[in-house]
């Protein structure tokens, strides 16, 4: 990636738009409340902030990179356009039937979760192609004509095309594109061979009318955001950072608006990939905790692990099935209802229970002291010691102990016959454990063991609780940088150029056809080199080569990294080793005499990583000035400690402070638990290990 | 010596219990090889103690599952004999009545050792998609028939498999591969829970699982009783009446709620049937207790003490109560069925709880495609077992319609079709909701659905059809409408069975139409908008717009101009 002295980060968030700026490494940053109805105002504002900040004028930014909710939002709330969806006779309602199952099997008043598009927006055309791409019914172009002139008498603005195993044969869907372009003109086209040419059709066609659906908003959006920079001076190039974790282009975020979605955490993780390098670790775990949510990610080899496909809109307390599948790459992590707004309840088991219901901001947790009488997990931080009441947010907000006592006495206390700080006790513990066992729930299906991983901390609640986690994971050293509070804007900065693009087709290792192999690579290697140079025009591109294999019969496949010479010079007997490797260190053991396949190719093309140079380790140089004790509740003693209080910036480089201890800050706390110290590295970095 | 630990280290202890069985559940979803297990979920997982008592299950799974398996390891531990349980065994077997139901799902336990002491077992469930024998289906007259029986016995003995026990099974299904797969698949999915149990145990410092055991049990019991004690102490009756094989069946129950637990007893259900859709007590135990549960204590976790409190009896030989060696293959319809007829009984003594009757039983249907046999058949042509699974209507709840082409009260899902395609020359022409075949009513019933499949250029096929509610759809409750019926015929026309393996020609398809639930209340009641969407929808026609719910041509005109136009009525 070309270098640019001068960048701007912005990532609108659900609460808060994050606007950083770095002016030759140093960076200037605000939030300001998300403009929902001109999200575009927001990043106007925070622009104009941190220029004034670092004393330029935007004309003086050299690029300008973007990630947004705007996307995931708009299919959250159903803000999309007026689509219609053209399909394979008799499949019209794959987006509707789903899986024909019960994500909760014990409610008997489970409603499931409406499709993007009602039943009247589904049309469909005669024809099919089969299992192996062949046409089993040719598409006939009158045909065709007719439901599209239906369409564009209703007036659609969007149409979106997904046909039965196109990601094997697309003719039949870009003769449809081809009849639709002619007769809507300016009707937005989406073809699912092109947003996800992936097998299963429920993922795959909801995909393409998830693109289609919020297509014409994003592109508009995009669009009035470009003007409005130019119309501030703004002349140099804007980026979109997508939810793989690389940036892509303007136009091509307008084309693949789905590509947005998650496009923030993405971000997070990027900036947790980049601390990784700055401090040479090879596994960490990444783990955001918010006011709603928290986020866990594996990053290994400061790279950030991918899938092909996640769940958006959940629509159920975040149940797995909720809510709708999006077959795209994306940068693979759990999600859980558990941020410092999540609230605890006692169940009919008298098991405390947290989340994924939240205070939010009003009335907030109890301790908010705006009428919230329910105990959230800040309130159980604040009893715990955790948190300081007079200096919460910096002070702005003055925390009422009294009020989160009396919360958790009531809902929990009485009910299960535990004092305040008791049931204080028991909700952290529940809302950490619960975090603990997705992580580990996610180290598992990676074949990974988390006590060799480190631990990077970042949002706002994250610090308050990384400490226990690393307890109650055995992991031995965690990272809580400093810009913490706009992580995923930071790491939008770091992303490099890239583009994932992927194919399912399938061959069997007792098939092994190399020529074919060799000349899909190539075909998927151009197509994600494409995207990059749109983006840059003279970096250097590395490919990154993928392919998804499984025994023959099963129906999940696991991901195997190839080397470029590995998949340029394909041999079976390779890919052979290199799948069972892989397998048995997932699953154990491998499964004699059966035959191998792949499923899924991926070529991925990105520009190099920035070259990070890493730091060398602060040198102890003395205990960091104590600014006051207090006592704080340590959860693997099971008891209130005398704790020392430190102030973040006063803690030099090489500063060391013994658990138990809170070092704080405006924006948060970092808890070093009974077990830990802690020490400050030359980038501010709060360094917390294993006591010695 | 049991140590003492607090409740709160308790409470965190049952979370990781729950998420270890959760972590078991997607290792078998992930190396499995049958549809059925991978893109289905017939399956289930769970660890117990050291006497059999089930402490925790997968929400992953299948109530038929997850209730069944839950008595399984008792047995496992009575036929192999205490004495004989060593470090590095796994155990296996398919019997249906000391399993989950019939020959086609295999359960395997493995003992769990801490420290060189046994500390409890994990066991989990398949369905394979075949054992041999008859193929999947109720044709056969005897459990003889229906396939390879494993009988509880040592798989891996100290670590080392029992190779000569893989050539038996390999030698008698028509997917050694897929089968052996799907075993080691099993074996590896309680390996993955033992380690997790393993590392938890070191975390707290457990020796064993009394503690932890003791708390769950006790609290689950304590939930479960306080909400049947809350009941009104009444019992009720209910029955209903569906196709069977040859000759209807009625399904019988007398529903008591009495003090500390809740009796279901079938007592003048119909006898055994000659054909394979008989019912081992086990099945129906899982599916009774799975219609209580879901009514009265939904979010109780499965476990031994929170299903003891609902007791299932049957005279034997009921079809509910099928005993060796009747043929029960496709136990699923009949135990499909238990639920509605439970809530017949149950809606006299809770009423506005339960919901309208649905198309009960998963509308499965295996083909086994052979190369054409009455003109030449394309090169290297070789047979192939294609099973899918897919759903009718739910009933109309209460409050709530019913649910379109949903699994109730399975819990499994259907197979994608471009996947289904992928395992063998199969084409599925056609799957989509059916118009118009959820019962009337102020909630409606769910949607059925079409379904049309048939074969590939140059083959041609049996079709195993495993179909019920052909002569009795699902009634409706409080005024609502009965659902559609049940239909299945050939393209040309052909008449064919609900049940039984039927052939179907070179170059034919099978056309059939899925039954819709059954509506709740009046339907002149539903709200107009509803029934104005609906139309939008096509879920319902013009004519059941008028006729059933008095929708006036005008309205009818004005719905049709808004599609017209692309509006959505929502």
């Amino acid at each position: 990636m070309t270098q640019n002295a001068i960048r701007l980060g912005v990532d609108i968030g659900g609460t808060f738009t994050d606007v950083v700026l770095e002016v030759d490494g140093s960076p200037y940053s605000t939030k300001v409340l998300t403009t929902y109805a001109a999200p575009e105002n927001a990043i106007i504002d925070g622009m104009h902030q941190v220029c004034t900040k670092a004393g330029i004028a935007p004309s003086d930014i050299g690029q300008i990179i973007h990630g947004t909710t705007l996307a995931t939002n708009a299919l959250i709330e159903r803000r999309g356009a007026k689509t219609a969806l053209i399909t394979t006779q008799g499949f019209r309602d794959v987006i509707e039937m789903r899986t024909e199952s019960r994500f909760e099997q014990y409610d008997l008043n489970l409603n499931l979760p409406e499709p993007l598009l009602p039943r009247q927006c589904r049309f469909t055309v005669p024809e099919r192609v089969d299992a192996r791409g062949a046409v089993l019914i040719p598409l006939d172009r009158t045909e065709v004509e007719a439901v599209v002139d239906q369409i564009a008498a209703a007036g659609y603005d969007s149409v979106a095309i997904g046909l039965m195993h196109s990601y094997l044969n697309g003719d039949h869907e870009r003769l449809v594109a081809e009849v639709v372009a002619e007769k809507m003109p300016g009707a937005m086209i989406s073809l699912s061979c092109e947003v996800s040419p992936q097998m299963r059709e429920y993922e795959r066609f909801n995909t393409v009318v998830a693109n289609a659906y919020i297509k014409p908003l994003m592109k508009s959006y995009l669009g009035r955001l470009e003007g409005r920079l130019r119309d501030e001076g703004v002349s140099c190039n804007i980026f979109l950072m997508h939810s793989g974790g690389g940036i892509i282009s303007i136009e091509n975020a307008a084309e693949f608006p789905v590509r947005l979605v998650e496009s923030g955490p993405a971000g997070g993780a990027v900036f947790a990939a980049h601390i990784a390098a700055r401090y040479g670790l090879d596994k960490v775990l990444s783990f955001d905790m918010g006011g709603t949510t928290a986020k866990i990610c594996l990053i290994k080899d400061q790279t950030p692990k991918t899938s092909r496909v996640f769940e958006v809109a959940r629509t159920y307390r975040f149940k797995k099935g909720s809510g709708m599948p999006i077959s795209i790459p994306v940068i693979d992590m759990v999600e859980i209802g558990a941020g410092g707004g999540s609230l605890a309840h006692v169940d009919s088991m008298r098991q405390i229970r947290v989340g994924p219901e939240s205070a939010g901001s009003e009335p907030g947790p109890a301790c908010y002291g705006r009428g919230g009488n329910k105990p959230a997990v800040t309130d159980a931080d604040l009893v715990l010691g955790k948190l300081d009441p007079d200096n919460f947010a910096g002070g702005s907000i003055q925390l009422e102990t009294a009020s989160s006592e009396g919360a958790l006495s009531s809902v929990l206390g009485e009910v299960l016959d535990m004092d305040a700080a008791t049931a204080a006790f028991g909700l952290a513990e529940v809302v950490d454990e619960n975090m603990a066992n997705a992580a580990r729930v996610h180290a598992v299906e990676n074949g990974e063991d988390l006590s060799e991983y480190t631990m990077i901390a970042f949002g706002g609640a994250a610090p308050l609780h990384a400490g226990r986690l690393c307890e109650k994971l055995g992991v031995d050293r965690l990272l809580v940088p400093p810009g913490a509070g706009v992580g995923s804007a930071i790491g939008f900065l770091r992303a490099p150029f890239s583009f994932e693009a992927n194919r399912s087709v399938y061959m069997k290792l007792s098939d092994f056809d190399a020529p074919k192999i060799q000349s899909l690579l190539s075909e998927l290697k151009a197509e994600a080199t494409g995207f990059v140079r749109n983006c840059d025009a003279n970096a250097p591109i590395l490919s990154e080569f993928k392919v998804y294999m499984r025994y023959a019969g099963q129906g999940w496949e696991i991901p195997i990294v190839l080397t470029e010479d590995q998949a340029m010079t394909p041999d079976a007997a390779t890919f052979e080793a290199r799948f069972e490797e892989d397998y048995v260190k997932l699953f154990g053991r491998k499964v004699a005499g059966l035959d191998i396949e792949i499923t899924v190719w991926s070529v991925n093309a990105t520009t190099p990583p920035e070259q990070v140079a890493q730091i060398a380790m602060a040198q102890p140089a003395g205990d960091a000035p104590v600014a006051g004790r207090r006592q704080m509740f340590d959860p693997a003693k099971s008891a209130y400690q005398d704790a020392a209080v430190v102030l973040r910036d006063q803690m030099a480089e090489g500063a060391e402070i013994a658990g138990p201890a809170a070092v704080t800050e405006d924006e948060t706390t970092i808890i070093i638990p009974s077990s830990r110290k802690a020490i400050r590295q030359p980038d501010g970095c709060i360094d917390v290990s294993v006591k010695g | 010596m049991a140590k003492q630990h607090s409740n709160v280290a308790y409470q965190v202890m049952w979370n990781r219990l729950i998420s270890v069985v959760e972590e078991q559940a997607q290792a078998l979803v992930r190396t499995a090889f049958s549809t059925s297990v991978r893109e289905a979920g017939d399956l289930s997982a769970g660890v117990y103690d050291t006497h059999g008592k089930m402490l925790a299950q997968a929400v992953t799974g299948t109530p038929g599952h997850v209730n069944a398996m839950a008595d399984a390891v008792a047995h496992f531990i009575r036929r192999i004999g205490r004495q004989n349980i060593i470090e590095g065994d796994v155990y296996i077997t398919n019997d249906p009545w000391e399993g989950t139901g019939h020959l086609h799902d295999i359960t395997m336990v493995t003992p769990s050792f801490h420290k060189g002491v046994i500390v409890g077992f994990f066991a989990c469930t398949a369905h394979i998609v075949d054992i041999g024998g008859r193929g999947f289906g109720a044709d056969a007259a005897s459990v003889y028939e229906e396939g390879l029986y494993i009988p509880i016995m040592k798989f891996a003995a100290g670590g080392e498999v029992d190779e000569t026990l893989v050539r038996i099974i390999r030698g008698n299904v028509r997917e050694p591969d897929q089968l052996v797969g799907d075993i080691f698949a099993l074996t590896t999915c309680n390996e993955i829970g033992h380690r997790r149990l393993a590392e938890m145990m070191e975390e707290f410092d457990l020796d064993d699982l009394d503690g932890i055991g003791g708390f769950i049990l006790e609290n689950s019991r304590r939930a479960t009783l306080e909400r049947i004690n809350a009941l009104p102490r009444k019992s009720a009756s209910g029955e209903m009446t569906v196709d069977g094989f040859a000759t209807q069946i009625t399904l019988r129950v007398k529903v008591s709620i009495e003090e500390d637990r809740i009796l279901s007893d079938f007592t003048g259900t119909t006898g055994v049937d000659k054909k394979g859709i008989n019912c081992p007590l086990v099945y129906t135990k899982a599916y009774a207790c799975y219609a209580l549960k879901c009514a009265i204590a939904p979010e109780i976790p499965n476990n031994a003490a929170s299903l003891a409190p609902f007791e299932i009896t049957a005279p034997e030989d009921t079809i509910v109560n099928a005993v060796h060696p009747a043929p029960v293959a496709l136990r699923h319809i009949v135990g499909h069925f238990v639920p509605d007829t439970v809530y017949d009984a149950l809606d006299k003594i809770l009423p506005d709880l339960v919901p309208a009757e649905g198309a009960g039983c998963l509308c499965n249907f295996q083909v086994s495609l052979r190369p054409r046999s009455d003109g030449p058949a394309p090169k290297g042509a070789r047979r192939s077992e294609v099973l899918t699974f897919n759903s009718g209507g739910s009933g109309a709840r209460p409050e709530h319609d019913g649910l379109n082409a949903t699994a109730f009260p399975s819990g499994v899902m259907t197979m994608p079709v471009e996947a289904t395609e992928h395992v063998g020359p199969v084409i599925i022409w056609r799957k989509e909701l059916r118009e118009d075949s959820g019962g009337a009513g102020k909630q409606r019933g769910g949607l059925g659905q079409f379904m049309e499949v048939g074969a590939q250029e140059g083959y041609e096929f049996d079709i195993q059809a495993m179909f019920d509610r052909v002569d009795h759809p699902a009634r409706g409750r409080r005024g609502g409408a009965s659902g559609a019926p049940t239909t299945i015929a050939q393209d040309d026309g052909s008449t064919m069975n609900g049940k039984g393996k039927q052939f179907v020609p070179h170059g034919r398809k099978v056309m059939m139409a899925f039954p819709g639930g059954a509506g709740y209340g009046d339907p002149s009641q539903r709200d107009p908008a509803l029934v104005k969407r609906d139309l939008a929808r096509g879920y319902i026609s013009a004519e059941t717009a008028a006729k059933d719910y008095g929708l006036s041509p005008e309205d009818i005109a004005a719905v049709q101009a808004a599609i017209n136009k692309g509006e959505n009525l929502a």
